[in-house]
């Protein structure tokens, strides 16, 4: 595998809403098989970096081509080569598991032999067999968060955006989840992830940090710590963002960046 | 797209909730507004008192009495019991013959009734008012015939057309297909496409393959179904249960009501572009839908009645275009080129309801 195919290329991309500048000249490429770590306090322009990258909107300027393509004049060749997960887990609570891969293998074309082949294979992987019929509200969250994953992963991406997945998780399963991660990268999927844990920014091959709009450090957290003279990938992200780390979820910023939107 | 479909049925079949106002309502509502809220008065308990008692008023008090509106419960014996009779409550018509009736009838050609009528409710006081004077009348009339008078009085003849018998399930039965067919196409599309987003499933959606125009199919096209399915049901109890006829073409009218279903799956994406949550969706569609289609379309209270600003209010009510369409095909039994104005006037509506939500949603994805 070479390593140097870059998989995302962002080229001086651009976002503002009115007067405010979401995205300031972004600058970063992301390697085949790579798994990315997109660092940054809530409001830091992570999101909309995301909806660009993942073709739901457009740049005001500047390119971002992912999987080959352009995101703004191929939003669709875009989609179908990227797998997406946020927080919410985007699973329907009132169908089966089957019924989940179903659905989603649906949406993206898959036929009905290869759905079944890959649902085996994913609940096999996950141990869950015995889940195959349950209704995905009888199920636990941790459990929830990796058939997630693996109904993001089920048409095969070449990248796949990881917005916040292991919010409101407990640390072994967050273990366990990183673990999925690692095999999928390893298969050759990239993984691009969002995260307020700095533990796992640690887990990820390399980093971005971004401050109000800006990629403020970029580089494996090795070389950010020794860059910034800390120890841990939490100081480094303490000195850049400036402001103290938010809990997880639903932290006090969330307001603060709402107010930045609007204004 | 198959599997979107599929998808969204599973939605509604496992919401016990959703499933009991997509098929209780319609059975509900109808029977409710058939049987139950009814404009026609049966067994309405009376009481009479009879000064007279003579042949003509025995006669008189029996034709009242068989008429089958009337329900004789109690012979007064004087006029001190009337105000305690009504204070009863039960009562909601005296009959009062004056004394020697028959007598004067013959002799001066005319004798007096009194009615006294318990007006806490106008409606009922105002039909049994009318349903006595008739029968009344009607006596009097066969009387004159029978003895070859000449009759004097000038004769009113109405006659009801369209609905001779004054049946309330003809009014009722439009105005519930379109109470329904507003509820489950509008209301249930809002709160499922919002139950989406605030589930975050929606962004999963909209960062698939998919394109938004097959995320709206996907999601309108199972209400489409079942709300057309009420119809038939709906149809079916009117003509069956209520003996309602279908004078008109039945193609045009399912027709019509096909268009209708679009603009009301139209307006409930709009509410759900401008609504975040199910409550909010909710509340819009029940201020917004079920009270103006309710009040303000002609369904229960006359348009024409109404001050001229709630006239005007009402000329934006698609539903009272579509009452007049379905009243105009089920009851006289014309076709399109009477009402090609009001099939007009809905079609532009669903176009504008669709741009509104078209732009709505391009903003959200900026």
């Amino acid at each position: 595998m070479n390593k140097n195919d870059h998989i995302i290329e962002v080229r001086d991309l651009v976002k503002r809403f009115g007067s405010f500048t979401a995205n300031d000249h972004l600058n970063f490429t992301v390697s085949k098989g790579e798994i990315f770590g997109f660092l940054g306090a809530n409001g830091a322009g992570k999101t909309t970096a995301i909806k660009i990258l993942s073709g739901l909107s457009k740049p005001t300027s500047g390119v971002a081509i992912v999987a080959g393509f352009d995101v703004a004049k191929y939003p669709n060749k875009v989609k179908k080569n990227i797998g997406y997960m946020s927080q919410h887990f985007s699973l329907y609570d009132d169908m089966t598991v089957k019924e989940n891969f179903r659905f989603y293998g649906g949406i993206f074309g898959l036929s009905r032999k290869s759905i079944r082949e890959k649902t085996e294979y994913y609940l096999e992987k996950l141990k869950m067999q015995n889940f195959r019929n349950m209704l995905l509200k009888q199920i636990p969250l941790g459990w929830k968060q990796k058939l997630a994953f693996s109904v993001a992963n089920i048409h095969e991406p070449a990248v796949v955006f990881l917005d916040e997945p292991t919010g409101g998780v407990d640390p072994i399963t967050r273990r366990q989840f990183w673990e999925l991660i690692y095999d999928s990268a390893d298969k050759g999927t990239t993984v691009f992830v969002t995260t307020h844990y700095m533990d796992e920014a640690e887990y990820c091959e390399r980093v971005s940090i971004m401050s109000e709009g800006r990629i403020e450090a970029i580089g494996s957290p090795g070389k950010l710590k020794e860059e910034f003279g800390v120890n841990t990938m939490d100081e480094v992200f303490v000195q850049i963002a400036r402001t103290p780390l938010d809990p997880p979820i639903g932290g006090t910023d969330r307001g603060n960046s709402f107010k930045k939107q609007v204004n | 797209m198959w599997a979107f479909i599929k998808k969204e049925f599973f939605h509604i079949f496992r919401d016990y909730r959703s499933m009991v106002i997509l098929f209780g309502m319609p059975i509900v509502q109808v029977l409710l507004f058939g049987f139950a809220i009814t404009n026609e008065i049966n067994d309405a308990q009376i009481a009479i008192l009879d000064h007279s008692k003579d042949v003509v008023t025995r006669e008189l008090t029996q034709k009242i009495v068989s008429s089958n509106y009337f329900l004789l419960v109690e012979n007064l014996e004087s006029n001190n019991q009337i105000e305690a009779e009504f204070k009863k409550g039960d009562i909601k018509q005296v009959v009062i013959f004056e004394s020697g009736f028959a007598r004067k009838l013959e002799k001066e050609g005319k004798a007096s009734i009194q009615l006294l009528l318990d007006a806490s409710e106008p409606n009922t006081a105002n039909m049994l008012n009318a349903y006595t004077t008739g029968i009344i009348n009607t006596y009097s009339m066969q009387k004159m015939i029978n003895s070859n008078a000449v009759p004097l009085s000038i004769q009113v003849d109405s006659k009801m057309l369209f609905n001779p018998e004054l049946k309330s399930v003809y009014m009722f039965v439009p105005g519930v297909i379109t109470v329904l067919l507003m509820l489950v196409s509008a209301m249930m599309t809002s709160i499922s496409i919002t139950r989406e987003k605030e589930l975050g499933t929606m962004e999963a959606l909209l960062v698939s393959p998919l394109k938004p125009i097959q995320i709206i199919i996907g999601k309108v096209t199972p209400y489409v179904l079942l709300s057309f399915i009420n119809l038939v049901v709906i149809l079916l109890l009117a003509k069956f249960v209520f003996l309602m006829p279908i004078r008109g073409s039945l193609v045009l009218l399912l027709a019509e009501c096909l268009l209708f279903i679009v603009m009301a799956l139209a307006l409930g994406i709009l509410i759900s572009t401008i609504s975040k949550t199910q409550q909010q969706a909710m509340m819009m569609s029940m201020f917004a839908l079920m009270l103006p289609t309710i009040l303000l379309s002609g369904f229960i209270f006359p348009i024409e009645n109404m001050p001229l600003i709630l006239q005007y209010i009402s000329h934006l009510m698609p539903p009272k275009w579509f009452i007049i369409i379905i009243k105009n095909i089920m009851l006289k039994g014309v076709g399109i080129s009477y009402f090609w104005k009001e099939t007009l006037i809905i079609a532009f509506m669903t176009v504008f309801f669709i741009g509104m939500s078209v732009k709505k949603f391009k903003i959200r994805l900026e």
